[in-house]
């Protein structure tokens, strides 16, 4: 999964990268919440669906843990796994330091976004996961739900005139962007903390409902 | 210990258990017999709080569930049937994960506790083995490893002998009697002999209910008064074959039941176990001239 994570992002960065002779991670950075979309729902698929499918959720419910337990325990997990793929991507930014200059705002706010994007994005994973015992089911949901959020603010074109700016907001791309740029914004904070307790709450309620 | 009162389980038009209540003592090993589907792991499996009841109540040492889901998790080691476990780690792995759910965060105390777990269960060749590769006993004996994790007040076993060879089968059931003796172990099982050799008390379970619920030696008891004798005669009516049977000993139970053949005459006779009839049926049947097709006995449970 990390390789594969690796060679299309590397394939995105390093593609347009010479024909440009640009020396930046922007292109690297505006795919990223396409590419995560496809990607954290794969890591996330198996997190409930696999405990229920082998059985082994019933002796995770029956240790002495609560669901807030289990749900943020495995949150945090795939957080962590989905950072630690984004950890040997730093050697873009080198790599371009050995060429060029790296403007360094950009490149440290890119990270911090695509921190936040992961987290979001986990949770909506792990919500996908908790819905069902089949994991191509749960990877299916879970990336129509990345990707919906990913796109969204480029189908403004299609929405009624009065709810653009709601839709908007909602989209993860803007916000995204917003942070890559090196604008931290605490608007674009609380967009992302909300998409995050909103899954993991969800997912609380699914695990209480289903038992 | 362990007090279950009116405890029902719907599944949406289906009721897998039916109004159960009972108490079991501390120390007791108590044996859930029934055949398959009669409702034994949707039962155990409230007891240990992974399924929710829909209706009834379960009382553990004074914590009800679910409030006290958290506490009572913690007094009840659980072996689910089957033993469901984390098919990629090693089994010295998983139990390392489970000691540190479980609170054993001692390094040391962790260590001495798996030494303890491994003489028990034997475990000690497989240690860094993945779970994956482990066949059926094995894994059986690694979930129970994990049950007893943190030396439990209460045990509760899902069919822990299933699918295993005898030996292993008596390697559980030492474990269990050997445990038994401080803990609270209940245990399901379809086998009627293991609950006997095990078991201090049975309840026996049939379609979600308890249909007995007593001790071992007092179910013997009563199983040995539900012996039959099946007697088919041929040659004489119904009426003549009764009296003289009566005339046996007045007080036996005889029932007349559908006959095998069409020309025959067909009895169940109940009588205890202490005395075996069958003799004297036969003497007494061979001083008339009718024939004799079946006498035989049978014990019912």
């Amino acid at each position: 999964m990390i390789s594969l994570f690796l060679i299309v992002t590397g394939w995105f960065f390093f593609s347009t990268f010479f024909i440009f002779g640009r020396a930046d991670l922007r292109d690297f950075f505006s795919l990223l919440p396409i590419t995560f979309s496809f990607i954290i729902p794969a890591v996330t698929m198996r997190l409930f669906s696999e405990e229920k499918n082998i059985g082994s959720y019933e002796i995770l419910l029956t240790l002495p843990v609560s669901f807030t337990d289990i749900a943020l325990g495995k949150f945090f997990a795939a957080t962590l796994f989905t950072i630690s793929m984004l950890i040997p991507t730093i050697s873009y930014p080198i790599f371009i330091l050995f060429i060029g200059e790296v403007d360094p705002g950009p490149v440290i706010g890119g990270y911090m976004g695509a921190i936040f994007l992961a987290a979001a994005y986990c949770s909506i994973g792990l919500f996908a996961s908790s819905l069902t015992r089949n994991q191509i089911v749960a990877f299916i949901i879970g990336c129509a739900l990345c990707f919906t959020l990913t796109i969204l603010d480029k189908l403004l074109f299609f929405m009624p005139a009065k709810i653009i700016s709601v839709i908007e907001y909602i989209g993860a791309n803007a916000h995204f962007t917003n942070i890559s740029k090196g604008i931290i914004d605490s608007r674009d904070i609380l967009y992302f903390v909300s998409v995050i307790f909103i899954f993991i709450f969800s997912t609380y309620i699914v695990m209480h409902e289903k038992n | 210990m362990i007090e279950v009162q009116n405890l029902t389980k719907n599944f949406k038009d289906f009721r897998a258990v039916d109004n159960i209540s009972m108490t079991i003592r501390k120390g007791e090993i108590l044996g859930l017999l029934g055949p398959n589907g009669a409702g034994k792991t949707t039962t155990l499996r409230m007891l240990t709080g992974y399924f929710r009841p829909s209706s009834g109540t379960i009382k553990i040492n004074n914590f009800h569930l679910p409030e006290d889901a958290i506490k009572i998790k913690s007094l009840i080691g659980y072996l689910p049937e089957s033993a469901p476990l984390y098919h990629n780690m090693l089994v010295y792995d998983y139990l390392e994960y489970v000691a540190k759910i479980k609170g054993i965060d001692d390094k040391e105390n962790r260590y001495d506790r798996f030494l303890q777990l491994s003489d028990l269960c034997g475990l000690s060749s497989i240690m860094a083995q993945p779970i994956a590769t482990l066949s059926k006993g094995l894994k059986q004996r690694v979930g129970l490893a994990h049950a007893m994790m943190t030396d439990p007040q209460i045990l509760i076993l899902d069919e822990p002998t299933s699918g295993l060879d005898p030996n292993q089968i008596a390697e559980i059931r030492d474990i269990i009697k050997t445990i038994g003796k401080e803990k609270t172990i209940i245990f399901s099982t379809h086998i009627l002999s293991e609950a006997e050799a095990t078991c201090d008390r049975i309840a026996i379970i049939n379609k979600g209910r308890v249909v007995a619920d007593d001790t071992t030696a007092n179910l013997k008891q009563n199983a040995k008064q539900n012996s039959f004798i099946h007697l088919s005669l041929k040659g004489v009516s119904t009426e003549t074959a009764k009296a003289l049977l009566e005339s046996i000993d007045p007080n036996l139970n005889i029932k007349n039941v559908e006959p095998v053949e069409d020309d025959l005459v067909s009895f169940e006779i109940t009588h205890s176990e202490d005395q075996d009839l069958r003799s004297n049926i036969y003497l007494k049947i061979k001083e008339t001239d009718w024939i004799i097709i079946q006498l035989t006995k049978e014990s019912r449970h």
